[in-house]
């Protein structure tokens, strides 16, 4: 091969005679002397064996664009797909400012020349504060579930305790994650993890299992509001207060589209709240639009046990002008390795620009509707499927924006509706069948703004032919 | 003589987003729910006790406004506009094409809980690329869970508490083996997993000696977490030996390859002893970072330690691909899903575009350039290279000092960074904690730039050793040219001062007694 063949769009020292260039300067006559420390035994004995290059964009984008298109989708096809990944509307200015080569490029400079992007964060911290009712959140970590088990080891942190209270009725995908995070049995430092009882009748926790469960060994209760399952907490209030009463503190998820028209957390005693990024203008991504924030009252108590990042606005040297920057930094793992706060990283900060940009866009009227929107949106689905012959909602007019649908009067399987429904253009809602032994064949339906009144209605009808 | 940027950054002097705007406006809208939904579900449909009473305070701006306010904040992020050579992050182009992509909705539109049939692209590329993957480290299964470097480091050590566990030595084996130089992850993580970390100092030739690490390595160890070569651009010799002396113990071996740009093609994970290794597909494999993720760190071992990782796992059966959830040995879960698909798509579009020519070339391109980049930086007083006994040629980045410029000048590798961007160029990568030289800095070159921005880098870095000397002050109070001037940094530290929200600031700065909030 000529050196010209190798010349390729992303290596300007493929160019023909750059390399050389470069190796003449510094007098060697070969690449592989420049690898002298590498002893000759340690290099691979076998050449690479890989697919054939595509330096062509035109080729890369036949492959791409040719296997992605064997994918079927949310926009061709209807979905009730929820369950941490839910289809909201992404205004196009998010996915602009997203998209800016900027900020998708940037790594980490100095607060002034990444000013731009740390004033973002900032933007999205105090926006999402505000709808909390709390002064301090954390840019997101890696996931919902993630952030559930970071202020999980806060808790424990804070409190010296070892043991926390969850909902049996919790999400098995971020439950899995937060065992994780709490380590297994017979690993030092290990946190257990207390399932409370849900009521039957609403889903809800059952206050009075969780109240024979707490005691001064309690770390702390998590909750969610909206739940797993759809539903509503009311006795928020009394959980925090059940939890303070001996010292534990009262974790709370959230779903930010939810709290235009949902009760903020800071105002029924949540201490730490964790929430997911992605129903704030982030594409599903098959999952990969996860992330999850972390917040408190602005208290030492707690900034001191964050994880991760903390933009904090600062003055400049130069007089009545702002800048951002970290607060707190010399806590997380970067300035104390094993010593740090848990650990941290790479994580989700785009998703947070796009957070940003959606709550400004939408403003306080904006929740307003758009959660209105939803729940009316969900009720109205959740009322026509009960209406189906065999077909019930589990919790009737308790819920957000997801419920549970129970099939077992039809005499068929979740499984079986769902192949139904695919072969139809419609993605039923996802099997939980088996999750929750006493909810039996059942599915877990999300239906938010995006669904019309028409998409409902075929989705009723499709529905009633599937299991008459 | 390389001619120096005439820059000036874009300084919009822009405004916190609640500062613009007026009451009503509106960027968004939704429209009232529809007639025959409204009637059957009425309004009445939060139940009191969780009903929103107040009115978040949010912005209120137009669509416009916000386009322009969050373009303006685009326009005052450098992001690699001018050059970066951000040693450890191997900075590369960022593929349009491959962006693209995966803003088709046949990629931005998919749910991780679809069925598997209307699944089959996206996993027939993970299928891929996991293929690829294995080529490049001689393991045998990769997955992509992992949100980043730091958690595959996470996965590495929830996976060795799954095979302790298994085999009964969970309470035996509770120590984890590294070096003091290893990024801040590795130890942060095996903690927060439960192991005890054991950190060997470096010694003369940049790496610890092979006895202290047959001293630190016993019946104790439950495996040991190490990069190579380091960010000195230092090669351990000794690494065959390493994993030698680790497996004897019984320990298992994890390969933080972070560091694989310059090596990409050369070496392969498996055939140097190690158990896993993690590779950065936001770095190496030209993924965007932006600003710190989504990322993704993929996770590769070998079949002895496959059964332990999270699932689900992407496996062809017969001509169709499947998520395998049904993995009983499983660690468990890191982070919920499969992984931040769309950058394991751009890293295989990466991949592709590369070939194994392109790859091969590439860390040629980055290893010469980065001994280009050495000898240019030895000629400019004021700076010492790490391990400066060390005369063999360095790997793809080398650790700087500016030790002795400080020393003369006064202005450190803070001040220097800073003023960088005076000119265009992305202030450089210092060091990880801890500082093993004074005043560090590490640049990378990789094989995107070009050996004109590397001169013109080079150019940067002696004007600015010069002006230490002849203008130590304005060095030191830089930047000049840039969007905002230097940040006081007390506040960061000041309970009283620091504020993390508007609502916050107000409060504490502005003596808003208004906003509500605990002190």
């Amino acid at each position: 091969m000529t050196e010209r063949d190798l010349s390729h769009p992303w290596m300007a020292n493929s160019a023909p005679g750059a390399l050389k260039a470069m190796m003449d300067e510094i007098g060697v006559s070969s690449p592989r002397e420049v690898f002298q420390q590498i002893p000759e035994d340690h290099f691979r004995t076998t050449p690479l064996d890989l697919p054939p290059q595509l330096s062509s964009e035109l080729a890369l984008r036949r492959d791409l664009v040719g296997k992605l298109k064997k994918n079927g989708d949310c926009e061709t096809n209807l979905s009730f797909l929820g369950a941490g990944v839910w289809q909201h509307h992404v205004p196009a200015v998010v996915d602009e400012i997203v998209g800016r080569t900027e900020f998708a490029t940037n790594v980490w400079g100095s607060y002034q020349s990444d000013h731009g992007r740390n004033q973002a964060w900032f933007e999205f911290s105090s926006q999402l504060g505000a709808l909390l009712n709390l002064e301090v959140v954390q840019l997101p970590v890696y996931s919902w579930g993630c952030a559930i088990g970071h202020a999980i080891r806060m808790a424990a942190r804070i409190t010296g305790r070892s043991k926390v209270l969850l909902p049996r009725l919790s999400d098995p995908e971020r439950l899995s994650v937060i065992r994780t995070y709490c380590k297994p049995e017979g690993m030092a430092g290990r946190i257990e993890i207390v399932l409370v009882d849900a009521d039957p009748t609403s889903g809800r926790m059952d206050l009075n299992d969780l109240k024979s469960k707490l005691g001064s060994d309690i770390a702390a209760v998590y909750f969610e509001n909206p739940a797993y399952l759809g539903t509503i907490e009311t006795e928020a209030a009394e959980i925090a207060q059940a939890a303070r009463a001996v010292g534990a503190e009262t974790i709370v998820g959230v779903d930010p589209i939810s709290l235009g028209v949902m009760t903020a957390p800071g105002d029924y005693g949540a201490d730490i709240v964790t929430g997911p990024v992605q129903p704030l203008g982030v594409h599903m991504q098959c999952g990969g639009g996860a992330g999850g924030w972390i917040a408190s009252r602005d208290e030492e108590t707690y900034v001191t046990q964050y994880n991760g990042f903390l933009v904090s606005i600062v003055e400049t040297i130069q007089e009545g002008q702002h800048a951002f920057g970290l607060a707190c930094p010399h806590q997380n793992s970067y300035g104390m390795r094993e010593n740090g706060n848990d650990w941290t990283g790479n994580s989700t900060y785009l998703w947070a620009i796009a957070g940003a940009v959606y709550m400004s866009l939408l403003g306080p009227q904006g929740f307003q509707e758009v959660g209105t929107l939803i729940v009316s949106k969900a009720r109205y689905a959740a009322k026509k499927l009960d209406a189906i012959p065999g077909v019930k909602i589990v919790w009737p007019d308790t819920t957000f924006k997801e419920f549970v649908v129970n099939f077992d009067d039809t005499g068929k399987s979740v499984a079986e509706i769902n192949d139904a429904l695919r072969g139809q253009g419609i993605f039923g809602g996802k099997d939980i069948s088996g999750e929750v032994e006493s909810l039996g064949q059942s599915a877990l339906y999300c239906v938010t703004e995006i669904h019309s009144a028409d998409d409902i209605d075929r989705l009723v009808d499709t529905l009633k032919e599937i299991v008459q | 003589m390389t001619r120096l940027p005439d820059f000036h950054a874009a300084k919009w002097d822009e405004p916190v987003i609640y500062e613009i705007g007026r009451q009503g406006a509106r960027g968004q809208i939704f429209d009232a729910p529809e007639k025959r939904v409204a009637d059957a579900v009425g309004t009445d449909l939060i139940p009191h006790a969780m009903s929103r009473k107040d009115t978040p305070d949010l912005p209120e701006i137009t669509e416009f406004e916000a386009q322009r306010h969050f373009l303006h904040l685009s326009q005052m992020t450098l992001g690699m506009m001018g050059i970066s050579l951000f040693g450890t992050c191997t900075m590369k182009y960022n593929s349009k094409a491959a962006e693209f992509a995966t803003l088709r909705p046949e990629l931005a539109e998919v749910h991780p809980f679809q069925h598997p049939d209307t699944l089959q692209g996206v996993l027939e590329i993970i299928h891929d690329f996991d293929g690829i993957l294995q080529n490049l480290s001689g393991m045998d299964q990769f997955i992509f869970q992992a949100g980043g470097g730091a958690d595959a480091a996470y996965t590495m050590a929830t996976v060795a508490r799954a095979y302790w566990a298994d085999k009964g030595m969970l309470g035996q084996r509770t120590e984890m083996v590294t070096s003091v130089q290893a990024h801040p992850c590795n130890p942060a993580t095996a903690a927060a997993a439960g192991f005890d970390v054991v950190n060997l100092p470096l010694e003369e030739n940049g790496y610890p000696y092979l006895e202290a690490l047959k001293a630190a390595v016993s019946e104790k160890t439950a495996l040991i977490m190490i990069n190579n070569p380091d960010d000195m651009g230092i090669y351990n010799p000794e690494i065959k030996e390493w994993t030698r002396i680790a497996k004897e113990a019984g320990a298992l071996c994890f390969y933080d390859h972070a560091n694989f740009n310059g090596v990409m093609g050369k070496l392969s994970a498996r055939e140097l002893g190690f158990d896993a290794c993690m590779f950065m597909l936001h770095k190496t494999f030209g993924a965007p970072k932006a600003g710190g993720g989504p990322a993704v760190g993929a996770f590769g071992c070998t079949a002895q330690l496959a059964p332990y990782v999270p699932g689900p796992v992407v496996v062809k059966e017969g001509d169709s691909y499947i998520l395998d959830e049904d993995r009983s040995k499983s660690t468990g879960k890191v982070r919920e899903y499969w992984g931040n698909v769309p950058q394991v798509v751009k890293a295989y579009a990466w991949a592709r575009a590369m070939g194994a020519e392109g790859i091969n070339l590439a860390s040629d391109i980055s290893v010469v350039a980065n001994n280009y980049m050495d000898k240019k930086l030895a000629e400019i007083p004021g700076l010492e290279i790490s391990n400066p006994d060390n005369g063999a040629w360095r790997m793809e980045m080398t650790r700087w000092s500016l030790g002795p410029l400080t020393e003369e000048t006064g202005v450190s590798t803070v001040h220097f960074a800073n003023r960088m961007a005076d000119y265009g160029i992305d202030p450089y990568w210092m060091s990880h904690e801890p500082w093993i030289v004074a005043e560090p800095f590490t640049p990378e070159a990789g094989e995107l730039w070009s050996k004109e921005d590397i001169d013109t880098w080079i150019a940067v870095i002696a004007k600015i050793a010069k002006e230490a000397r002849e203008n130590p002050d304005m060095v030191k109070s830089a930047p000049h040219n840039q969007p905002v001037a230097q940040a006081k940094g007390d506040a960061f530290e000041d309970p009283a001062k620091w504020a993390m929200t508007w609502r916050a600031y107000q409060r504490k700065v502005i003596g808003d007694e208004t906003k509500k909030g605990v002190a």
